[in-house]
C-alpha cells in the first residue's frame, strides 16, 4: 500500500530522493523554536475562518436601515458592511464562533510573530546566513499589522470608523506628500468614496494574504535550506546540526502543536467575547466613544499618539510636520528601521562577518541583549502609556499626571534597563567562569 | 556425482540459511518495545475527539440548546485538544525519538565562480556595457513609472483644495440629528449639543459641530472674535485637529478643583480644547486649536452660522494653516 503510493509519486515526479531527504530533515529541539510554528498555524486558521466569513460579509458602504431582531439597532441607518457583520454575529449559526475565532487568531498571530522575533533577536539567530530570513520575517510582521488593521476597519462599526479616522490623519500628517496620499487612498477627503470599502476588502482578503503566504513559503524554504539554528551542546556544533528527523519524530509533535493552536483559538472564539460590534453601533463621522482601545498590537501606536506633547512643526504660518506624524508614523518607522538595520549594524560594529549556526544565549552578547532590552522596554512603555485611560478608570490615577510621568519614563527607563541588563549579562558570564574554575580545582587530585 | 550432490546440498542449505538474513534489511528507524498502555491512552483520546467532533453537528442542529457559540466553540476546541494530546502521546511514547545528525550546508565556490563566468562570457559581445545598462535602467524606470500611472485614478491625488471646504457659510441654520433647527433658548449650560448644517451632507469632516453655552462673563475669546458667541453660545468643529476623531466628551468641568476650565476632550488621544478661549489646546497631542464657528441668533431666535470656521477643519496636513476654510 505505502509502496504503491510512493511508487505512484516517484514515477510521476521523481520525487522519492527528495521526499526521503525531507523525511529525515533534522529539527533541533527547544521550546522556543515552536513560536514561529504557532504563528504559522494561526495563519492557517485565519485563512480558513476568513474564507468562511467572506461567504457572508458584504463589503459595501451602501446605506441601509437595520430591520433585524437586535432591538437596540432597529431602524438605525448603517452600511451594508456593518449590517452583514451584525447578521453574521447574531443570525448566522456558528457565525459568531467563526468571527470571534478569526479575530482571536489575528491577535495570537501577531503575538506569536513578535515573541518569535524576540527569540530570534536575543539569540542572534538573525546573523549570517539567516539575515535574509529575518528580513522576510520582519516584512511579514509589518504586513500582519496592516492586515489586522484592515480586518477590523472593514466592519464599519463605531470603532472601525474611529480607527480609520486616525489612520487617515496619520497618513495626512506625512510631510509634503501626506495629504496627496490620503486623497489617493481614500478617494477624496475622509470618510472617502464608497469604493474605499471594497478596496480595503480586496487588499484584506486577497492581496495581503497572498503576499504573506508567499513570504511564509520563502521564509520556510530559506530556513530549510540553511537548516535550523541550535544551542551549543555536546554533539551540536557550528558544522553539525543535531535533532530529531521530520519523520517519525517531529511530524506528530508539530501536528500536535497545530491541533493545540486550533483548540486554543476555537475555545477562545467560543468562550471569550471579542469585539461585540453590535454593541458599538454603526460609525458616523460625528460619533465617538470614550474608553475605546484598538486590538492589542496597535496599542504602541495609540500610546505614542497620546504621549507626544502638543506641537506642530511650523515655519510662520506654514505647517511642516503635523503632530500625528510623530506617534503614528515616525515612531513605528524608526522602530522597524532599527530592526531592519540591526544585522548589518551589528556586523559592522563587531566586525563579525562569519557564519553562525550556533545560537548565542542572551548573556553571550551583553551589548546586543542590553540594547535590545532597552529598545523593547521603550516600545513596551509607550504601549503601556496607551492604556493610561484604562488605568485612570481602574485605579483612579490622574490621566494627565500619568501622561507626564510616561513622557519622562519612556526615556529614562530604557537607559536604566540598558545598564542593568548589561551588568546582569556580564555577571552571569563571570559566574560561569568561577564555576568552571571551581570544578577544575575540585577535580584536581589532592596530593 | 556425489561431490556434486553435496555441493548442491550445501548450496541449498546455505541459501535457506542466508535468505532470512537477506530479507531483513538494515533498519532506518531504531526499534523499541511496544507500549500497550500508551496505545490505550491514544485510543481513548481519539475516542474523546470523535465524541466532541460528533457533538458539533448535534449542537448545530438542536435549536433547543442555548448558547450555541459557546458550546460549538467548546466542542471544536475540545476535539482539537484531544487530537493534539493524542499526537503528543504518539510522539512521546509510541514512536522512537532518535537524534540524528546532518552537516550544515556550505557555500559552493565553484558554482559561484561558474555563475559569474556564465554572465561575464555571455556579455562578451557588448562593447558599451555601461551605456547599455544605463539605457536599460532608464527604460525600466520609465516603464515602472508608466505602470503606476493608472493608480492615480484611485483618488484625487493632486487635489487637496477640497480639504479646506466646509458646508458652513453665513446664514446656514444649525439643525440637530433629526433635522430640527436649534433655538438659542434650547442651549443649556454644562452640556453639549451636536449640530449639523441644514440641507448638507453630514458625513464630511466639515459638517458636525459642538454647541455649548457658557456664562458670557466666562468667555475669554480673542478680540477678533468678539460677537462670535451670542448669549455665550459657542460652536466648534466636532472633529479633532489631531487625528480626526469626533470630540465626544465635554468637561464642564467635571473635576472642578483640579481641572477648573470647561473643555472639549477627544476620546481617542485626549486632546483637550479650551472652550472659553477659542478652542486653544490645554492638554494632549493636538497641535492646532479647535476651529471655532461664529454664530448669530436670527430674529426668530434660531441659531445660524455667522461665517465659516476660524481655521481648516479636521486633522492637520502639510501647509494646513496656509488659509482658512472655504464654503
Amino acid at each position: 500500500m505505502i509502496r504503491g503510493v510512493v511508487r505512484f509519486i516517484d514515477e510521476r515526479s521523481g520525487g522519492a530522493p527528495f521526499l526521503r531527504k525531507a523525511l529525515r530533515y533534522v529539527f533541533p529541539d527547544h521550546w522556543s523554536f515552536l513560536l514561529g510554528e504557532v504563528a504559522l498555524y494561526s495563519f492557517v486558521m485565519l485563512v480558513l475562518t476568513g474564507i468562511y466569513l467572506t461567504l457572508f460579509f458584504k463589503p459595501s458602504l451602501a446605506s441601509v436601515h437595520y430591520h433585524g431582531e437586535y432591538l437596540p439597532l432597529r431602524g438605525r441607518e448603517m452600511s451594508e458592511a456593518y449590517q452583514s457583520t451584525v447578521h453574521i454575529s447574531l443570525n448566522v449559526k456558528a457565525g459568531l464562533l467563526i468571527r470571534q475565532t478569526h479575530h482571536w487568531a489575528a491577535d495570537v498571530f501577531v503575538a506569536a510573530i513578535i515573541v518569535h522575533l524576540l527569540r530570534i533577536f536575543f539569540t542572534g539567530a538573525f546573523r549570517k546566513p539567516r539575515d535574509l530570513t529575518y528580513y522576510i520575517g520582519l516584512l511579514m510582521l509589518v504586513l500582519a499589522l496592516l492586515e489586522g488593521y484592515l480586518g477590523y476597519s472593514l466592519v464599519d462599526d463605531l470603532l472601525s470608523g474611529m480607527g480609520l479616522a486616525i489612520g487617515y490623519s496619520v497618513l495626512m500628517s506625512i510631510p509634503f506628500v501626506g495629504a496627496n496620499l490620503a486623497q489617493l487612498v481614500w478617494n477624496g477627503p475622509f470618510p472617502g468614496g464608497n469604493d474605499f470599502e471594497s478596496r480595503m476588502y480586496v487588499v484584506h482578503v486577497f492581496v495581503l494574504p497572498i503576499v504573506i503566504a508567499t513570504l511564509i513559503a520563502l521564509h520556510l524554504t530559506l530556513v530549510a535550506s540553511r537548516h535550523h539554528t541550535q544551542f551549543l551542546s555536546r554533539r551540536a556544533n557550528e558544522r553539525k546540526v543535531v535533532g530529531m528527523p521530520t519523520f517519525p519524530g517531529y511530524a506528530p509533535r508539530s501536528l500536535g502543536l497545530a491541533f493545540a493552536v486550533a483548540a486554543v483559538l476555537f475555545l477562545m472564539g467560543g468562550l471569550i467575547q471579542i469585539n461585540p460590534i453590535w454593541q458599538w453601533g454603526p460609525y458616523h463621522i460625528a460619533d465617538a466613544t470614550n474608553g475605546a482601545q484598538p486590538d492589542w498590537y496597535l496599542g504602541w501606536l495609540i500610546g505614542a499618539l497620546r504621549l507626544v506633547p502638543n506641537f506642530d512643526v511650523t515655519i510662520g504660518n506654514y505647517t511642516l510636520v503635523p503632530n500625528a506624524f510623530w506617534g503614528g508614523a515616525g515612531f513605528p518607522l524608526f522602530v522597524f528601521l532599527v530592526l531592519f538595520l540591526w544585522p548589518s549594524l551589528e556586523r559592522r560594529v563587531t566586525g563579525d562577518y562569519a557564519f553562525h549556526n550556533l545560537l548565542d544565549r542572551p548573556r553571550d552578547a551583553p551589548w546586543r541583549t542590553a540594547l535590545g532590552v532597552a529598545l523593547f522596554t521603550w516600545i513596551f512603555l509607550v504601549f503601556v502609556a496607551g492604556a493610561a485611560d484604562r488605568m485612570f478608570v481602574l485605579f483612579g490615577l490622574s490621566y494627565e499626571a500619568q501622561v507626564w510621568a510616561f513622557r519622562v519614563l519612556v526615556w529614562v527607563l530604557p537607559v536604566v534597563a540598558l545598564f542593568v541588563t548589561k551588568r546582569i549579562c556580564e555577571e552571569l558570564l563571570r559566574g560561569e567562569v568561577v564555576e568552571v574554575r571551581r570544578k577544575l580545582v575540585e577535580a584536581e587530585p589532592v596530593v | 556425482m556425489k561431490r556434486w550432490l553435496i555441493a548442491l546440498g550445501v548450496l541449498v542449505v546455505g541459501r535457506f540459511r542466508r535468505r532470512p538474513l537477506l530479507d531483513e534489511p538494515e533498519r532506518l528507524v531504531p526499534s523499541a518495545a511496544p507500549d500497550r498502555r500508551a496505545e490505550n491512552i491514544v485510543l481513548l483520546l481519539f475516542g474523546a475527539a470523535t465524541l466532541c467532533g460528533v457533538a458539533v453537528p448535534v449542537i448545530y442542529a438542536w435549536d433547543a440548546i442555548p448558547n450555541q457559540t459557546q458550546f460549538l466553540g467548546l466542542a471544536f476546541g475540545l476535539a482539537f485538544a484531544f487530537l493534539s494530546a493524542a499526537c503528543i502521546v504518539i510522539a512521546k511514547r509510541l514512536i522512537v525519538t532518535e537524534d540524528i545528525e546532518e552537516e550544515y550546508g556550505l557555500t559552493h565556490p565553484e558554482d559561484e565562480e561558474a555563475l559569474e563566468q556564465l554572465v561575464d562570457e555571455s556579455g562578451d559581445r557588448f562593447t558599451r556595457k555601461r551605456l547599455l545598462i544605463l539605457a536599460g535602467a532608464g527604460a525600466g524606470t520609465a516603464l515602472g513609472a508608466a505602470l503606476v500611472t493608472p493608480a492615480a485614478s484611485l483618488g484625487p491625488v493632486f487635489d487637496t483644495s477640497t480639504l479646506y471646504k466646509t458646508p458652513w457659510r453665513r446664514g446656514v441654520r444649525l439643525v440637530d440629528e433629526a433635522g430640527h433647527a436649534f433655538r438659542a433658548d434650547d442651549i443649556e449650560e454644562e452640556t453639549f449639543y451636536t449640530a449639523y448644517p441644514e440641507h448638507a451632507e453630514r458625513e464630511q469632516m466639515g459638517a458636525p459641530i459642538v454647541v455649548v453655552r457658557l456664562k458670557p462673563a466666562e468667555l475669554r475669546l480673542p478680540s477678533a472674535r468678539s460677537g462670535w458667541a451670542p448669549e455665550g453660545i459657542l460652536a466648534y468643529s466636532k472633529i479633532c485637529t489631531h487625528a480626526g476623531c469626533a470630540i465626544a466628551l465635554y468637561r464642564k468641568p467635571t473635576f472642578a478643583p483640579v481641572e477648573p476650565r470647561p473643555a472639549l476632550v477627544c476620546p481617542c488621544h485626549y486632546s483637550t480644547f479650551d472652550v472659553a478661549n477659542g478652542g486653544e489646546v490645554l492638554f494632549g497631542p493636538a497641535g492646532r486649536p479647535l476651529p471655532q464657528l461664529p454664530l448669530l441668533v436670527d430674529p426668530a431666535g434660531q441659531l445660524r452660522a455667522a461665517g465659516n470656521f476660524s481655521g481648516a477643519v479636521g486633522p492637520s496636513w502639510w501647509g494646513v494653516r496656509r488659509h482658512g476654510p472655504r464654503s
